[in-house]
């Protein structure tokens, strides 16, 4: 049922662990994959030692480069005019800071619903209140400072709301509060360091503010976030891949909406960096479910149709969001327990057996989709060729007298049909 | 004839006995006198109508559902002893009785070296922090560096290890084989053509939930979205339909019916005031139960005295603690803990399991509460049940040395017999060892089957699943190695391959 939809998280912060780039020009080189990264972490590094790929500098000729967010923007500034050769693989795109600052995130689904509005598109309907029938996965939300004015009209409407402020540029929980009174956020304003609010165009001191969704699914009393690990390879056509063993992080303090407990974010804020200086931090289990655990609880305590729905609004709604260009490109790497590190080591050699596989140097002029058995705890998410391929098909046979089938594969409007999936 | 018809109204009258004065009488009760007001009720036809009435709504179908329990509940013979309900044998009950004095005496020497009493009274602030944390996922843990746990489940498997049938010369067996396990008992287990006939609907060529097909609609009972249960309410048709499986919206409603656990109102009082006694006082056992994993269905469990009714079949005695200065004055005897069950190392993995199936910690609290007193006390106590953790036990030697021989003789040789590896899951009944979904799976089939054996079989499969790997290890460090990770471990076509694959 959408209650359960809307309870449980709106935001979904999803990592975003990769998106992969080729230069799309033609050659190949003969011998082992050269690899450089920035970043000093074991579950990476083992991972290309045990491919037995070669460790070069960035100035020497690379094929993969694991880049952290600060190359990135470094390596394709404007300034630069840096350019990949048709060997070189990296692992963010280099609009990237489009899918993971919030405020361009927001603006990035914002537009995507208007430009579907414009063309006709079926999924952007709406009811007879104005929601949005397929795309309503966001709550209210402004940027601060830009929407100021329009955000104190909203909150005037509903004065005894609970607002939550997003830093834009920051991750793993940093600078994240809660607000439910105006005089709080003209506090705000006078407390940082600059007296006025910054020009958004600076980027560093915008923040988002959204409604905070105060009826959260609460599971033993607490809330709790998902953490959902999705790779995309190309975004034209979309080719996405969710991997299966993502996981759930619990509040380790019992969930209470009452407003005293406002100012304890450890109540409210589930990332486990910030987590592990609350007092009650487990280091064994580090609060985290898998999402099959989940899936297993609520199927038995609430029932197989609406888990599948669920499941269904949550993939959708990742599709959505990669189609509006909104995804957030900083996963921690940083394992907290032994069992994470497992996890993410494999994460990556899942990663890495799909952008390389067997283990080639990039060529990108390889396109096709992986076959099944490479796809490790992965499983496609979407496929835009494929979809697109599957809706030619469909019209063919429409136009040669054959009758569809009653669901309908999703055809380049990515049509949604009424019915529970959409697989 | 004449003979099984009195036993046949013995048994009646048991069950009467039983069931009059219990919650489910009174209902019955109000509920016949309530409808005489009704126009169908006639004078002239009381009895009938009050019957069809109670039929209509419901109320014989909970009747049949109570005594179907009781039929359950392991039954004793009108004229047998007491003692032989709990456990006929003998030289099982003494060997009972003796581990029950060291695991008794283990915990004293604790409480004493500590300077912990048995039980105490918390103070008030210590009362409200208590309440304020109810509910919690069990993050919260006192200090306790200093506590131990009371036993582990080796030390158990030590003792069945040494139980000997005195009647039993087992030198007189003119088979080398038999002499090849480490339980040297000889109790009556099934082999695998009974096997193959009692568990019949996990044959190979029965669909079973879980493996096949979602959209599988199962024969036995109506499909219906979660909220309304199975129609019928049976709770025979319930356990029936378990043997195959449970689908997952489902399962939490199927197993609180195949248990009678109904979660009526006096239920959830009856957990609301054992929750209250935890808040009041707390027991060394709390320190033990939090040792193991901090639970809060398990200090509720401590603290139950209805659970004491179990021990009337089971070959285990609730351990008897005398208020200080006083042991051996019957008088100043006090059962501890109140429901007489002492926790060990990894108890709260009976319970761990059910945690995805229950929301509602009262409905959590009573299904685990009769999965105890049904199956689970059976685990950690010597009796000769076919149920009971030696036939187990044995049941899984035999089934591993009839069928894959050359494995079981080459652990053997390597000093890594496998029950020593095979023991710690089937006391846990495979909890946390398997992934959950696949665990539950299991647990179906104990309560399909109405017996733990199916917990045996498994374990004889796994081995059989991994024997390849098994015949190149050389310690037993390494076969543990080998049965190190089970959690992706698929438990219904291990089980079916064994029992149905398996040639003779």
């Amino acid at each position: 049922m959408k209650q359960v939809h809307r309870a449980i998280f709106i935001f979904i912060f999803l990592n975003l662990l990769t998106c992969f780039v080729l230069h799309p020009e033609g050659g190949t080189m003969a011998g082992k994959v050269k690899w450089v990264t920035d970043i000093e972490k074991s579950v990476l590094i083992n991972n290309f030692e045990k491919r037995e790929w070669v460790q070069v500098t960035e100035s020497e000729d690379w094929n993969f480069y694991w880049m952290s967010i600060q190359t990135i923007r470094n390596v394709f500034s404007v300034d630069t005019g840096y350019r990949l050769s048709d060997d070189q693989m990296v692992n963010h795109f280099p609009n990237h800071y489009e899918l993971t600052r919030k405020d361009l995130m927001i603006k990035n689904i914002k537009r995507y619903r208007k430009d579907l509005e414009k063309e006709s598109s079926p999924l952007a309907e709406k009811d007879e209140n104005g929601k949005y029938i397929y795309l309503d996965f966001v709550p209210v939300t402004f940027m601060l400072p830009a929407d100021y004015n329009l955000f104190v009209e909203e909150f005037r409407k509903n004065p005894s709301s609970t607002w939550i402020m997003k830093p834009c540029g920051k991750a793993q929980g940093k600078g994240i509060f809660l607000i439910n009174k105006l005089s709080q956020i003209k506090k705000w304003s006078r407390d940082s360091r600059t007296s006025t609010f910054v020009a958004a165009s600076s980027g560093k001191e915008a923040y988002v503010i959204s409604l905070y969704i105060d009826n959260p699914l609460l599971i033993g009393g607490k809330k709790f976030d998902l953490r959902l690990y999705v790779l995309v390879t190309t975004y034209r056509p979309l080719k996405c891949y969710m991997y299966k063993l993502g996981f759930c992080r619990f509040c380790t303090v019992k969930y209470t909406p009452s407003t005293s407990e406002l100012d304890n974010m450890f109540v409210h804020l589930t990332n486990v960096a910030i987590q592990k200086h609350g007092d009650d931090y487990n280091h064994v289990h580090g609060g985290k479910w898998t999402v099959s655990n989940l899936r297993l609880y609520l199927e038995s305590t609430r029932g197989k149709e609406v888990t599948n729905r669920l499941f269904d609004q949550i993939h959708w709604i990742v599709v959505q969001s990669l189609k509006a260009v909104a995804v957030n490109a900083s996963p921690s790497l940083t394992s907290s327990t032994a069992n994470d590190r497992i996890l993410k080591y494999n994460l990556i050699n899942d990663t890495l057996n799909i952008v390389t596989p067997n283990g080639d140097i990039p060529d990108c002029r390889w396109n096709r989709s992986p076959p099944r058995e490479a796809m490790g705890n992965y499983q496609v998410l979407y496929d835009e060729e494929q979809a697109q391929s599957e809706n030619a098909e469909r019209d063919l046979r429409s136009r040669s007298g054959q009758s569809l089938g009653s669901k309908g594969s999703k055809g380049s409007a990515g049509v949604r049909p009424a019915a529970a999936t959409w697989k | 004839i004449m003979e099984d018809g009195t036993d046949v109204s013995l048994s009646i009258a048991q069950i009467v006995q039983r069931l009059r004065g219990s919650h489910l009488h009174s209902q019955l009760e109000r509920q016949a006198k309530d409808c005489l007001h009704r126009p169908e009720i006639k004078l002239e036809s009381l009895k009938e109508d009050v019957r069809s009435f109670l039929r209509a709504s419901g109320w014989e179908k909970r009747l049949q559902n109570a005594v179907y329990r009781e039929l359950q509940l392991p039954q004793c013979h009108p004229t047998a002893p007491a003692e032989h309900l709990k456990e006929p044998l003998a030289y099982m009950r003494k060997a009972q009785a003796s581990w029950e004095k060291r695991v008794l005496k283990s915990l004293n020497s604790m409480s004493t070296e500590l300077g912990v009493p048995l039980a105490r009274m918390r103070p008030a602030g210590e009362q409200k922090d208590l309440t304020n944390k109810w509910n919690e996922m069990g993050t919260d843990e006192p200090d306790l560096s200093r506590f131990r746990p009371v036993y582990a489940p080796k030390d158990f498997l030590e003792v069945l290890i040494s139980l000997r049938n005195p009647n039993h010369d087992s030198s007189e067996d003119m088979t080398v084989k038999s002499h090849w396990g480490l339980i040297q008992v000889p109790l009556n287990i099934r082999d695998i053509p009974q096997l193959r006939q009692a568990y019949s609907e996990l044959n190979l060529n029965n669909g079973q939930l879980g493996i096949d097909d979602h959209a599988h609609v199962h024969p036995a009972a109506c499909m219906c979205p979660h909220g309304s249960v199975v129609v019928e309410q049976d709770s025979a048709a319930a356990q029936q339909y378990s043997r195959r499986g449970c689908p997952t919206g489902l399962r939490s409603d199927l197993w609180a019916l195949i248990l009678n656990s109904t979660n009526q109102p006096q239920d959830v009082m009856h957990y609301e005031q054992l929750k209250a006694g935890v808040i009041q006082h707390d027991l060394l056992v709390d320190y033990l139960i939090y040792k193991v994993s901090s639970s809060l269905v398990l200090l509720c469990f401590s603290r139950d005295t209805a659970v004491l009714e179990h021990f009337k079949y089971n070959s285990a005695t609730p351990p008897k603690s005398y208020v200080h200065g006083k042991v051996g004055n019957e008088e100043f005897a006090v059962l501890y803990p109140p429901n007489g069950v002492i926790p060990f190392h990894g108890f709260s993995m009976y319970v761990a399991p059910l945690c995805f199936l229950y929301n509602e910690p009262s409905k959590l609290y009573s299904v685990f509460r009769e999965m105890y007193i049904r199956y689970f006390f059976r685990l950690h106590s010597i009796s000769s049940s076919p149920s009971g953790i030696v036939a187990l036990c044995l049941q899984f030697e035999r089934l591993l040395q009839a069928h894959l021989p050359q494995l079981f003789y080459h652990l053997r040789q390597i000093e890594a017999q496998p029950l020593r590896i095979a023991f710690k899951w089937m006391v846990r009944a495979f909890s946390g060892y398997l992934s959950t979904d696949q665990l539950l799976l299991l647990w179906d089939r104990i309560l399909g089957y109405d017996s733990l054996e199916v917990v045996a079989v498994l374990a004889a499969a796994v081995f059989a699943f991994r024997a390849e790997n098994l015949m190149e290890v050389t310690s037993l460090a390494s076969a543990e190695a080998v049965l190190a990770d089970l959690s992706t471990l698929k438990v219904m076509p291990l089980i079916q391959i064994f029992l149905f694959a398996t040639a003779i």
